[in-house]
């Protein structure tokens, strides 16, 4: 009997009044609303998994007068489309985790930063946006925040390379550091959060750290809004803690013939059956920005990797060697020995291309290409080559 | 037709302020005004903005939603990442072309419609998905497709 997975019921709750909890922490004081974030353990619910009260304390301290807060709504990453549905379903809790930020913090103007694929919330969100404004008025903070859209390009999800679009520019990243924290948007002190770790500061707000730290595992701590789909018994968006196995997630969500599942998007990692029960889902095993795809014995692994290619080849920025180059010849390459033009020992010279690729590349995107090619072609070699 | 865009372009720039934050933002509205970026608008902008006209060009030539060449009226973006192509994407794809005649990155003779495919749009769980502007469509049949299109020949 599979054990059954634990759910939370967090992200959607609309029971809460949030200028109340506003003015709650008002009363608690900046500092101590930092430490109880920072011993809520959460973490940015990107993927990227930098601690958020951590970030909001380095900006609170910056002694510049002008500070920006920025949710990062850019949600691209193929699989993903949890954000999507907190800004269809909760969009309330991220304006207010961003007003939260702000006071924390003392910046006076806020920016989400939202895909073009998804402009069609903007109505709605323009209405709760001058909701809160004014509410948070009448508590005497002063706090202004905008939709700025992207144009299509998913490596404007990567922090620098969205402030950089949104400073009017091509939106390639820029070298860490100067991190955000310190030069961001305009070079002044931003936070940059995802739209789900704004709206789990709203929770710890709410419920305080210790409940928090009830959920999930040590180094996974909260619950987490997954992103589920492909060959499913139930496909959509579900809140879960994060510490379970590979296996677990199987049998609940599994057709009951899953071959693989991937485990954060096409940057994160491809699970084969084998590994299901040692695997665990947090940032102790398979890191994941919330992405979980699953795919049955009837799915070929060379037509999966070969999709993430092209999306990786397309959505590469260009300006960095190592991505630009890498991407099409990873391509190339498995399509080259897919028409036995190729020996299938040159997957082994790809493969170091991928691992040039993690060292070398300017950004997380060159970076995790490889993850997804090399437990693809780790595990499913005999599918690339035959 | 000149005066016009300069007006037009002028009209952008007291909205959002003559400062480089303000490009994509005033792309993003000459997009929607003219369906592309034509080469008048933007070297109007680069005049408005002062900076380089190869600047604005080179911005706008990174984002696949900003268009340098001639779109239709109504651009479908049909998404082609894995669960969508999982969940036979093709099919819609040939359901366009045989209703309207395109295949992706063509646009139709009277200028209405243009197809193109997309990466993901963040429907997987409803696939297979596409965008007619900036309206989603999801868990599209052929038959589906063919209703909704029927509907923007109308518009």
């Amino acid at each position: 009997m599979a054990t059954e997975l634990k759910r939370t019921e967090l992200i959607f709750r609309e029971d809460i009044d949030h200028s109340a909890l506003i003015r709650k922490i008002m009363k608690m004081g900046k500092d101590s609303f930092i430490t109880e974030l920072i011993e809520s353990g959460l973490k940015g619910r990107g993927g990227a998994g930098f601690p958020t009260g951590l970030k909001w304390k380095i900006v609170k301290e910056d002694p510049n007068p002008v500070k920006y807060i920025i949710c990062n709504a850019d949600e691209g990453e193929p699989g993903t489309f949890k954000d999507k549905e907190i800004l269809e379903k909760a969009s309330e809790k991220v304006i207010w985790g961003m007003a939260l930020a702000a006071y924390i913090t003392g910046a006076k103007e806020g920016y989400i930063y939202i895909r073009a694929e998804y402009k069609y919330l903007s109505t709605k969100l323009k209405i709760a946006i001058d909701r809160m404004e004014s509410h948070i008025r009448t508590l005497g903070i002063n706090f202004k925040l905008g939709l700025i859209f992207g144009a299509g390009a998913y490596i404007c999800g990567e922090e620098t390379a969205l402030i950089q679009s949104m400073e009017g520019r091509r939106g390639e990243p820029t070298n860490k550091p100067p991190y955000p924290v310190n030069k961001g948007y305009l070079d002044r002190p931003t936070v940059v959060n995802n739209v789900e770790t704004f709206v789990n500061a709203m929770i710890i707000a709410d419920i305080g750290a210790e409940e928090y730290r009830k959920l999930g595992t040590k180094a996974s701590q909260g619950s987490k809004l997954f992103s589920i789909s492909g060959d499913c018994s139930k496909e959509g968006v579900f809140e879960l803690e994060m510490g379970m196995t590979v296996q677990q997630f199987v049998d609940e969500f599994g057709d009951g013939d899953t071959k693989a599942v991937q485990v954060g998007g096409a940057s994160g990692f491809c699970v084969p059956r084998k590994e299901f029960k040692n695997t665990i889902i947090g940032f102790e095993g398979v890191p994941t920005g919330g992405s979980m795809k699953v795919f049955n014995s009837s799915r070929s692994m060379y037509n999966i990797l070969e999709n993430y290619l092209i999306f990786f080849e397309e959505e590469s920025c260009g300006q960095c060697t190592p991505c630009r180059v890498g991407t099409q010849q990873l391509l190339h390459g498995i399509r080259a020995v897919k028409r036995k033009e190729k020996p299938k020992i040159y997957l082994d010279e790809l493969l170091r291309l991928a691992y040039t690729m993690k060292y070398a590349s300017k950004c997380g995107l060159g970076r995790s290409v490889g993850n997804a090619f090399r437990s693809i072609i780790e595990n499913f070699r005999e599918e690339i080559v035959y | 037709m000149i005066s016009n865009n300069e007006e037009f372009i002028s009209q952008l720039a007291d909205k959002y302020g003559r400062n480089r934050e303000s490009l994509l933002p005033m792309l993003q509205e000459v997009m929607d005004q003219f369906y592309y970026l034509n080469e008048d608008c933007m070297i109007t902008i680069a005049k408005e903005l002062d900076i380089s006209t190869a600047d604005v060009y080179g911005t706008a030539s990174f984002y696949s939603f900003l268009d340098t060449n001639e779109q239709g009226k109504h651009v479908i973006r049909v998404c082609q990442t894995i669960i969508c192509d999982m969940k036979r994407k093709e099919d819609i794809i040939d359901a366009i072309t045989e209703l309207i005649g395109i295949k992706p990155g063509e646009t139709t003779h009277d200028g209405k419609f243009s197809l193109h495919y997309t990466n993901c749009l963040g429907a997987c769980h409803k696939g297979p998905a596409m965008l007619i502007n900036d309206e989603p469509y999801t868990e599209l049949t052929p038959e589906k497709v063919k209703d909704i299109l029927v509907s923007y020949m109308k518009k």
